[in-house]
């Protein structure tokens, strides 16, 4: 409808136009009927207040001296990773050079090489390929089920959120190391089964987390103000409560991905990585053969696996920091 | 309300709750197997090297491995009733037995690491928490975050290379002196000696947890009305940290200590192979190894109803403990 058909309305015009710019901008002031109107909030409220979403919990992130320590690393990794095939071409697992030559006694091999003459600096590097994938990947698919099904439970409740919190408490009390080495050994080891093993086991947490914070938040006002709004469920799920719930699962996915790196190096250590490619816990597994003798071969890719898990986990605190300012205060 | 009736409730209610939850984890476990690569024929027929289609067969009949599903289910249900969790083809002994021999193994490495993990955890969060935002808070957080990001079975060989090979001061593996016919004192001074690396390998995660913990929860408990009073009146301040503080915080302390029990059987599984400990985690990688479903998935439940078990006790701890906890149940 616009303005110009219903013209010779008068003050129905007007408060039709006053509705139209009701939008998005602030309803100009109207002198003549000023008077009659309660007072327009938005008329109230000043220019300069502007929300950046973000930008202090930013502010903050950035100001802490250990998360930009953890962000440091990280990226180091991440660089290493994608440099890897560049600087270090060929199959990391081929023999290159003289078996068991320690760290620094030949200008080829700074870490020196193992006890089939592979190099060691080669195999970090391409090792950090591994572990990042692993890790990035069963993260997204681990917060990708649990938020979905945390979401599920939390917002309609009833029985299926009794339904879904004893599939939950299933997945919570198998242990999950175990029940990820009897999923891997079922699936045959490779990288694609070890990602989806650590999906699969680190959803509950996810969902759990969700599901807690979706339940305090579906009785909020501005939930209650979308539904009579008449927006359909999913629209509310991810567009009004899950942007609200994300702060504590931000937190927890960088904790997940130092777990699953964690777990997927434990797994290769056992010997259920996968055989085709060199990650860091295979390497250990490899040198504990020789371990009296050449403990290097043990000592620097734990150092490597330390220096990733450290740093998520600097990365970690310094969000729960900045997104949670209730817990920071008694931190600094 | 008396503590026995307070208790007897809870026990009733945990039993309730915990039913379904049992049955879940035996029907996933069945479907695992059905799953797993090979039955029990296959393993047969490969330890022999020669089989036939026929005898296969026949094997297969036998053990009503031809049955549909829904029938094998609930011949699986019936022999797990009667404490069956059926035979391991690669050490040829039944799995219950397996089990049995090695538990306790597991639960000696466990109980010793969660003891050290809940002393040192609450020894370093009083302190952290006594000189908050001060230099030895910062020092020991930053500690406590290597030990979170420490991976156990690395820091396990490293311990190994520093105590047993280049100090020798303590054996690399095993669970006790072969042959050896102490008594008395000196045997427990030997086990302890095989004791000391593999539980502080699996403690040092679970210290970090305490300490942070126990830091954050003193913290809160600290700022309370009845902490200024006992300070009001005169209590020492040791006498306030260890009684009033430290004895409020730990009841979230031993909610966790209860929950880490399925986690610290998982890292027991890589401890207890690098340390070769006689007990389920390494009996779970031998099963891996020999390729033995059967073992591994009777670990699995198992090792599920140890959780259960252990939560269980928490609850019944904490009804004990706090009487809150029960009575509005």
């Amino acid at each position: 409808m616009s303005s110009t058909e219903i013209g010779s309305f008068g003050v129905e015009v007007e408060r039709a136009e006053t509705e139209a710019r009701l939008g998005p901008s602030r309803p100009q002031p109207e002198p003549k009927w000023s008077n009659l109107h309660a007072p327009d909030a938005r008329l109230a409220c000043a220019d300069a207040v502007v929300v950046r979403p973000g930008a202090r919990e930013l502010r903050l992130f950035v100001a802490n001296p250990n998360a930009l320590a953890g962000l440091l690393i990280l990226a180091a990794v991440i660089v290493a990773a994608l440099v890897a095939p560049v600087l270090f071409p060929g199959d990391p697992l081929a023999m290159t050079g003289q078996p068991l030559q320690w760290p620094g006694q030949s200008a080829g091999y700074p870490l020196g090489t193992d006890q089939l003459g592979r190099n060691v600096l080669a195999g970090i590097f391409h090792g950090a390929r591994v572990s990042l994938v692993v890790g990035l990947v069963a993260t997204a698919l681990g917060l990708a089920i649990g938020v979905l099904v945390g979401a599920i439970a939390g917002y309609f409740g009833g029985w299926i959120d009794t339904l879904l919190v004893r599939v939950i408490e299933i997945f919570q009390t198998l242990p999950s190391f175990v029940l990820l080495v009897v999923l891997v050994f079922i699936a045959q080891p490779s990288a694609p089964t070890i990602t989806l093993g650590i999906a699969i086991i680190s959803w509950p947490q996810v969902a759990r987390l969700t599901r807690a914070e979706f339940r305090a938040i579906r009785e909020k006002d501005y939930v209650m103000a979308a539904r009579s709004l008449g927006f359909g469920s999913a629209r509310i799920i991810f567009g009004e409560i899950l942007p609200n719930a994300l702060p504590p699962l931000i937190v927890t996915s960088s904790v997940m991905v130092a777990t699953a790196i964690l777990m997927e190096s434990a797994l290769s250590f056992m010997g259920l990585g996968d055989p085709n490619v060199v990650s860091w816990g295979s390497m250990i597994g490899a040198g504990r053969e020789v371990i009296r003798s050449a403990w290097y071969l043990t000592a620097l890719p734990g150092l490597a696996i330390v220096l990733i898990v450290l740093s998520l986990n600097l990365i970690g605190d310094g969000l729960n920091d900045a997104l949670n300012p209730r817990f920071a205060e008694d931190r600094r | 309300m008396a503590a026995a009736q307070r208790i007897g409730r809870t026990l009733l209610r945990t039993a309730l709750h915990a039913a379904p939850t049992v049955l879940g984890i035996v029907i996933l476990n069945f479907f695992l197997l059905k799953l797993a690569p090979g039955d029990a024929a296959d393993a047969i027929a490969a330890q022999d090297g020669s089989a036939t289609a026929e005898t296969m067969a026949s094997l297969r009949h036998t053990w009503g491995l031809d049955n549909p599903t829904l029938v094998q289910l609930v011949t699986y249900l019936d022999n797990l009733a009667h404490f069956s969790l059926g035979t391991s083809p690669h050490w040829g002994v039944p799995v219950i037995d397996l089990i049995a021999q090695r538990l306790p193994g597991t639960l000696i490495l466990m109980a010793v690491s969660l003891g050290i993990a809940i002393v040192i955890g609450l020894a370093l969060g009083a302190v952290m928490a006594n000189f908050a935002g001060r230099l030895p808070d910062r020092l020991i957080s930053v500690v406590s975050l290597l030990f979170y990001s420490v991976p156990g079975f690395w820091i396990g060989l490293m311990l190994i290379v520093l105590f047993s090979v280049t100090l020798g001061w303590l054996p690399t593996g095993g669970a006790g002196a072969i042959g050896s016919r102490l008594t008395g004192l000196a045997a427990i001074v030997d086990k302890a000696r095989y004791m000391i690396l593999p539980a502080t390998s699996l403690a040092l995660f679970y210290v970090a947890i305490y300490a942070r913990l126990t830091r954050a929860s003193m913290l809160e408990v600290q700022s309370q009305d009845f902490v200024r009073t006992a300070r009001a009146k005169g209590v020492s301040p040791l006498a306030v940290t260890v009684r009033h503080v430290l004895r409020n915080a730990l009841i979230p302390i031993t909610t966790l200590a209860g929950m880490h029990v399925g986690a610290m059987l998982g890292g027991a599984v890589v401890v207890e192979t690098v340390y070769n400990w006689p007990g389920l985690g390494r009996l779970a990688f031998e099963a891996v190894m020999g390729r033995d479903s059967n073992v591994l998935l009777g670990i699995l439940l198992f090792s599920s109803l140890l959780v259960i078990f252990a939560n269980a006790l928490v609850d019944l701890l904490h009804a004990w403990l706090d009487p809150r906890i029960g009575a509005h149940a």
